[in-house]
C-alpha cells in the first residue's frame, strides 16, 4: 500500500478581494476562502496516481488558524481518504518558515508515506517556498514544477519546465514534488461523493498535540505593511457610429497621450 | 574580514547574476559594505573577473566538474559551506524554477527567513534589508524585514539592470568545498522555444488572451505592432491550456511597464493585471462590456477584437502618412 500526503493550504479567494479605498488594506478577513488553486492540481493528481495504481491511500494536511473545515470536506469528497488538520489560534500570522516547520511535524507524526505532494506556490502568498522548506526538513529529494508525473515501484518520474527547458527528472520515493496548474484538470465531485465524505476522518491536531516546542516556530520574517497600489485609470469608454469611427477616436487619443511612435 | 556584514549574489543564470550584482551594488554602498558574487560551476573560473567588472568587490569561486550543471542538493551544499564558513549579513538569489528552490532549501538549513520575488529592495534606518514582493494575487504590494540572519531573499529576471562593465580589481577566492551527493537524477533536458524578445523593454505591448480564436490570427496584432514598433504579448492560458505560445504576461509571467499596453479579448482577471500595473496607458479591447478589464484601463471599447484591431491598424497607418 502506497501512501500520499497531499499538503493543502485554504487561502484567501484572491478574485473575490475587497480593498478599502480610504485606507488602502485588504479586507482579508472578510474574504471567501477556498482550497489554493495549485493544491487542488496536487490532490488531482494524488488521485490519479490512486486510480492508476491501485493501492494507495490519500492523507491531506493542512496548517491553519482559522477554521477550515468546509474547505476539507472539498478534498475529501474530491477523493482524499483522510484529512488531518493542524488547528491552531497560536499559528496566526506564521511566515513560510514556520507553516513548514509545523506541516514537517505533523507528517512525521503520520508516520510513512510515499510521496509529498505541494502546490508550486499557494494562491493568496504566491510565495512558493514551503514546498522547498518541507523538502528539506523532512531531508527528502524534491522535484520542483511538475506537469507530469508518474510512479513505478519505489521510483517517481516528473517533467518539469524551466525557463528554457523541459527537464524529465527522476528519484527514488519517499519524494516531495511540487505541481503546476497546467499538470491536470481537478474533478468537481458529484453529490454522491460529496455524501460519501461526511464520513471520512478529520484529524484535527492543535501545535501541542505535535510537541512542538514554542521558539521552535518564531517567525523568522514580518510583514511590515501590506497596501494595495494605487492604480488612477481614466476609463474612457470609446463608442462611435461605426467600427472606423471608433478606431479613428482611438488612434487620435493614443496620438494626444503621446505614447506612439513609428 | 566578512563577519555577518557582506552582501551576496548568487544564480546560476549568467545574466540574472550580473542583473543582482546591479541592485546588490546599491545595497552594499548603503550599508558600507562589501558585495561578492558566489560563482559555482564547471570551467567558469573566466567568468570570475567580468563578475567584478560588473560591480562585485569579491567572488568566491567553487569550479567543479560534478557542479557543471544545477543540481539542487550539490549547489545548496556549496552555498551552505559558503554561508557558514563567511557569514554574509544579505544573501541575494535568483528567482528561477532552480534558484527559488534553492534559496528555500538554503534558508531553511540556517534556519533563517526568505522573501520571494522582491520586486524592490531598500534598507532601514537599523540597516536591515526591506523586501517588496506582489501579494494576494496581484491586489497588493508587501513590505517585509526579517527576524534572523542571514536575509535572503529573491530576486526575478528583469527586475534590476545590470551595470555597465568598468575597469575594476577585485579579490578571486577560490575554494573546495564538500558536495553533497544528488538525490534526484535528470534524464532528460529538452530546449524549450522561448522568445529571445525581451517583452519588459517594450514601449508598446499589443496582448492577447483567450477572445483570440485561432494561433495564426496573432497576425492582427503583429500586423498593429508592426506599425506602432511594439511587440506581441498573451495571457496565461495562450500558453498553459492552449500550448500556442510559451511565455506569459501577469503575476506568474512576464512584469512590464509599456508606455501603452493593448489588452485584446483578455477578461482583465487580476492575476493578469498583476503583470501590467506600471503600465503608462492601457487600451482594452472586449466584446463583453461587463469585463473587469475595463475597470482597469484608460481606453475602453466595446467590441469583436476581430474588427477593431485592423480598423485600429488602418487608422494609425493613416496618421503615419
Ligand atoms: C496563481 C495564479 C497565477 C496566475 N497567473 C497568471 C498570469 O501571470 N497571467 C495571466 O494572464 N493569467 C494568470 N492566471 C490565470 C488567470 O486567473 C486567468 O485565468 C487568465 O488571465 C484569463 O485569461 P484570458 O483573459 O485570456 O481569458 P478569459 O478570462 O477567458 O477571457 C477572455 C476574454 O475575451 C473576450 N472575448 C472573447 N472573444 C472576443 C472577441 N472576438 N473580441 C473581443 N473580446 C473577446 C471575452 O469577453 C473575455 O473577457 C493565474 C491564475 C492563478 C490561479
Ligand atoms: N498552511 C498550509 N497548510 C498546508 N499546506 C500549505 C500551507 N501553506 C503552504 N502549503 C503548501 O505549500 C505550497 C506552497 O505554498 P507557498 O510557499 O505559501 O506559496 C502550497 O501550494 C501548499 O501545498
Amino acid at each position: 500500500m502506497k501512501r500520499i500526503i497531499v499538503c493543502l493550504k485554504q487561502a484567501v479567494d484572491v478574485t473575490q478581494l475587497k480593498v478599502d479605498p480610504a485606507t488602502s488594506q485588504l479586507l482579508t478577513a472578510s474574504a471567501p476562502k477556498k482550497i489554493s488553486d495549485f493544491d487542488k492540481n496536487a490532490l488531482e493528481e494524488a488521485i490519479r496516481i490512486k486510480e492508476k495504481n491501485g493501492e494507495t491511500e490519500i492523507f491531506t494536511v493542512t496548517v491553519c488558524s482559522e477554521d477550515a473545515k468546509p474547505v476539507l470536506r472539498e478534498a475529501l469528497a474530491m477523493g482524499a481518504d483522510k484529512a488531518y488538520f493542524v488547528n491552531d489560534h497560536t499559528l496566526q500570522n506564521v511566515d513560510t518558515w514556520a507553516t513548514a516547520y509545523v506541516l514537517a511535524e505533523a507528517i512525521k507524526k503520520i508516520g510513512s508515506f510515499d510521496l509529498v505532494l505541494c502546490g508550486e506556490a499557494s494562491l493568496d502568498s504566491f510565495s512558493g517556498l514551503v514546498g522547498s522548506r518541507l523538502a528539506e526538513l523532512l531531508d527528502l529529494p524534491q522535484i520542483n514544477s511538475v506537469r507530469k508525473i508518474s510512479v513505478e515501484a519505489d521510483v517517481v518520474t516528473a517533467e518539469r519546465t524551466l525557463e528554457d527547458a523541459y527537464e524529465t527528472v527522476k528519484s527514488k520515493m519517499p519524494a516531495l514534488i511540487t505541481v503546476t496548474r497546467e499538470i491536470n484538470q481537478p474533478r468537481i465531485p458529484s453529490l454522491m461523493m460529496i455524501m460519501k465524505a461526511s464520513k471520512k476522518e478529520i484529524v484535527t491536531w492543535t501545535v501541542a498535540d505535535l510537541n512542538i516546542q514554542k521558539e521552535k516556530i518564531d517567525a523568522k520574517n514580518e510583514v511590515i505593511e501590506v497596501l494595495a497600489p494605487k492604480t488612477e485609470r481614466k476609463k474612457i469608454m470609446i463608442t462611435g457610429e461605426n467600427t472606423k469611427e471608433i478606431a479613428e477616436k482611438l488612434a487620435k487619443a493614443l496620438f494626444q497621450e503621446g505614447i506612439i511612435r513609428r | 574580514m566578512g563577519e555577518n556584514k557582506d552582501v551576496w549574489v548568487f544564480s546560476e543564470k549568467y545574466d540574472l547574476t550580473l542583473e543582482i550584482i546591479g541592485k546588490g551594488r546599491e545595497i552594499a554602498n548603503t550599508l558600507h559594505t562589501e558585495l561578492a558574487a558566489v560563482l559555482v560551476g564547471s570551467g567558469v573560473e573566466k567568468k570570475a573577473d567580468e563578475l567584478i567588472k560588473y560591480g562585485a568587490d569579491r567572488v568566491y569561486l567553487v569550479d567543479h566538474p560534478a557542479l557543471e550543471h544545477f543540481q539542487s542538493e550539490a549547489y545548496l551544499s556549496v552555498l551552505h559551506s559558503l554561508a557558514i564558513k563567511y557569514k554574509p549579513d544579505i544573501l541575494l538569489i535568483g528567482s528561477t524554477k532552480n534558484g527559488k528552490p534553492l534559496a528555500a532549501r538554503l534558508a531553511t538549513r540556517l534556519e533563517t527567513g526568505c522573501i520571494p520575488d522582491c520586486t524592490e529592495l531598500s534598507v532601514d534606518e537599523k540597516g536591515r534589508l526591506i523586501g517588496e514582493r506582489i501579494t494576494y494575487g496581484g491586489n497588493a504590494v508587501a513590505k517585509i524585514i526579517f527576524r534572523s540572519k542571514p536575509q535572503i531573499a529573491t530576486i526575478p529576471a528583469r527586475v534590476f539592470k545590470k551595470l555597465k562593465l568598468q575597469d575594476r580589481n577585485g579579490e578571486v577566492i577560490k575554494l573546495d568545498v564538500k558536495i553533497e551527493e544528488p538525490k534526484t537524477e535528470v534524464v532528460e533536458t529538452k530546449p524549450l522555444e522561448t522568445s529571445s524578445i525581451n517583452i519588459e523593454e517594450a514601449n508598446v505591448i499589443i496582448s492577447c488572451g483567450r477572445g483570440l480564436e485561432k494561433k495564426e490570427d496573432k497576425a492582427l496584432l503583429e500586423q498593429l505592432a508592426n506599425i506602432v514598433n511594439g511587440q506581441v504579448g498573451n495571457s496565461r492560458p495562450l500558453a498553459e491550456d492552449r500550448k500556442w505560445f510559451t511565455e506569459w504576461v501577469g503575476l506568474s509571467g512576464h512584469k512590464v511597464k509599456p508606455k501603452l499596453y493593448i489588452a485584446c479579448g483578455i477578461s482583465g482577471v487580476i492575476q493578469h493585471v498583476a503583470g501590467i500595473r506600471d503600465a503608462k496607458i492601457i487600451v482594452a479591447i472586449n466584446s463583453d462590456p461587463e469585463a473587469p478589464i475595463f475597470e482597469v484601463a484608460d481606453y475602453g471599447v466595446v467590441g469583436d477584437l476581430y474588427e477593431i484591431l485592423p480598423a485600429l491598424t488602418e487608422a494609425l497607418k493613416k496618421r503615419f502618412q
